[in-house]
């Protein structure tokens, strides 16, 4: 990890109130893996106090992108900033999604974002795409039309996607845990498919039942207030089953096996 | 130029200290920790703490409530492991300790009085986020149990005592008075004040714990007033904390008195924030053609 003051390349509204943004950092480039986030401090004059977590959405060659939700005056400061300024930012940070390294020829993925959670899945399914993953099965889930992200990303590196949303306006109406559940008992899925997800904290509680439903593998990318975000002022804490019952998201985290957490 | 300051036997090569709870070796990937004048570690309590519930942290403005209930793993795991960890660090190593009673302090002493890499031992008497035991309120609020807890732990122990206090009290100089009193070699102040945020959407607080303690830029100037006060009343030297970002804030400290002081909260933000501060006091020395840091120690013209 290290602190870097990275040029904004592009910072680009995706739909309404949310953005992407890319920042130039061979370093980053290089040593950023999926799953992973960076703390951002937001622009003078944003009134914020402590940086802002935000994940991984996109590991390019020269730098890495941001995909971010608009929902308080960090985020507003920063959908404001354009190319060319400098962006303030610590990373990489956490420990990422556990990619096998050893080819499972059987092996299959898994992905469930919920809302703004898709963001470190595109990261993810790219690395899963380039080691060839036989099949990459993407369950989308928002509110409302207008947040379901990244499906064109998601198909271009060969997933599938399914869209599901609350209020209908695209796909199936409803949470996308139902669909994912419905799918996966219709399909008979195989024990070795990999579960991985992202989102609000009820959508992947639902998503550890299914994972535990089905015998399979499933890890979770969590979120927690953050002050250090590397691991000094314990004060990220996820309940967990192990033996002092918390670990921190910054640092033990943000991705963990569902096994692990004590709901 | 001479930067060295002393706290009690304790030597230290810059003023520079790092606040309990905000610093750990992590920050070593961002610079070298050796640089700085002192480490202090994490408070640590005789069994265990769990810690409080999430969210433990929330930003307020100009600085931030945390409400981490001293969450370690008993210092034993401290002398094992963590001081291990820091096998590295050649600056002297202040240990924190809290307990429940004058028992508890001069036992945690004890035991750190047997660790070689121990240099120095602060006492937080002023955790806003535990309940001890039975007492309402904190340690640092009662004249008479800070000064039986420090004599007690001064039994203990041969290294250098730090009181920590808190600003939650009516006048912190009694408070002060006490622990020198009571043999200790220095206080450092402040900790953290109670303070609570809400959100208006759910109606709940902010934090899982309710109340956290309020850091950084919003209480420096309560600090530096208390660090004064303090300062024209107890002989000992006196460790400035609270909101210190840049090397101005440090230097207003060193003006009012403080012989030392400890970078906290703006960690989080800058985790170079220490260093920076460090060189720019040098430069600063060196444009105002100051020979020694001691010049600046209780330099306040009024
Ligand atoms: C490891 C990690 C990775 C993240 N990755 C992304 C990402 O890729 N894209 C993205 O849009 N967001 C991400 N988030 C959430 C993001 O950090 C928050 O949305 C952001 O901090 C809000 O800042 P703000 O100043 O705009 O809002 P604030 O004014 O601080 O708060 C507005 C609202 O946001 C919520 N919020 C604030 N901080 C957090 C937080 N740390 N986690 C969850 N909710 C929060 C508050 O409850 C409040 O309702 C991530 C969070 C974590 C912990
Ligand atoms: C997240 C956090 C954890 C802290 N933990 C401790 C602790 O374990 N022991 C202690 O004596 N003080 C602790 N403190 C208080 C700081 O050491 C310091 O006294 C206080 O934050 C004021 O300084 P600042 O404004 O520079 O942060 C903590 C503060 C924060 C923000
Ligand atoms: S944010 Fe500080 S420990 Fe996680």
């Amino acid at each position: 990890m290290r602190n870097i003051k990275a040029r904004v390349i592009y910072n680009n509204r995706v739909s309404a109130g949310f953005y992407g943004m890319s920042i130039r950092s061979a370093y980053l480039a290089e040593n950023t893996r999926p799953g992973q986030f960076f703390e951002v401090k937001c622009p003078d004059g944003s009134g914020t106090f402590l940086r802002r977590p935000l994940g991984a959405h996109r590991i390019h060659k020269d730098g890495v992108e941001m995909l971010y939700e608009v929902v308080g005056k960090g985020t507003a400061a920063l959908s404001g900033m354009k190319a060319g300024q400098e962006l303030d930012i610590i990373g990489p940070l956490g420990n990422g999604f556990k990619i096998d390294r050893t080819k499972d020829k059987n092996s299959e993925a898994i992905l469930v974002a919920g809302g703004i959670g898709v963001a470190p899945l595109v990261a993810l399914a790219e690395a899963l795409a380039a080691r060839k993953e036989r099949k990459i099965q993407v369950f989308i889930g928002a509110k409302t039309k207008s947040h379901i992200l990244c499906e064109k990303e998601f198909k271009k590196f060969g997933c599938e996607a399914r869209v599901s949303t609350e209020d209908g306006s695209k796909g199936t109406k409803g949470f996308i845990t139902e669909k994912m559940d419905v799918y996966l008992s219709a399909k008979r899925y195989p024990l070795n498919a990999k579960i991985y997800a992202c989102g609000p904290d009820g959508m992947l509680k639902a998503v550890a039942g299914i994972a535990e439903k089905y015998g399979m593998q499933c890890q979770i990318s969590m979120e927690e207030r953050m002050a250090c975000g590397v691991g000094v002022c314990l004060g990220c804490p996820v309940k967990t089953k192990g033996a002092l019952g918390y670990k921190m998201v910054c640092k033990d985290g943000p991705v963990f096996d569902t096994r692990e957490i004590a709901w | 130029m001479n930067l060295e300051v002393s706290i009690g036997k304790l030597k230290l090569f810059n003023p520079v200290m790092v606040a309990s709870g905000t610093f750990g070796k992590e920050y070593g990937k961002f610079f070298d920790i050796n640089l700085l004048g002192a480490y202090v570690a994490k408070t640590v309590t005789l069994k265990a703490r769990i810690g409080n519930p999430p969210p433990r942290v929330t930003e307020t403005f100009a600085g931030m409530l945390n409400s981490i209930g001293l969450e370690n793993k008993g210092v034993d795991d401290f002398i094992e492991n963590k001081l291990q960890e820091l096998s590295g660090l050649k600056i002297p190593i202040v240990a924190s300790v809290a307990g429940d009673n004058e028992n508890e302090y001069a036992a945690l002493c004890k035991k750190l009085d047997g660790c070689r890499k121990v240099r120095a031992i602060e006492l937080n008497l002023s955790c806003p986020n535990v309940r001890h035991g039975e007492r309402i309120g904190l340690i640092a609020q009662d004249e008479k149990a800070v000064y039986g807890i420090v004599k007690k732990a001064r039994g203990s122990t041969d290294k250098t005592l730090i009181a920590k206090l808190s600003p939650n009290v009516t006048d912190i100089t009694v408070i002060a008075l006490a622990a020198e009193r009571a043999g200790c070699d220095a206080v450092s102040l402040i900790n953290t004040f109670p303070a609570l945020a809400v959100d208006t959407q759910t109606f709940r607080p902010m934090l899982g714990n309710v109340i956290g303690g309020l850091s950084g830029p919003a209480i420096k100037p309560i600090a530096l007033k208390m660090v004064r006060d303090v300062c024209n009343k107890v002989r000992i030297p006196v460790v400035g904390i609270g909101g210190i970002t840049d090397y101005k804030d440090a230097l207003e400290f060193m003006i009012c008195g403080a012989t030392a002081f400890q970078v906290g909260t703006a960690n989080f933000i800058n985790p170079e924030a220490p260093i920076e501060i460090l060189k720019e006091i040098k430069s600063y020395l060196k444009r105002k053609n100051i020979e020694s840091i001691k010049k600046i120690i209780g330099s306040l013209e009024i």
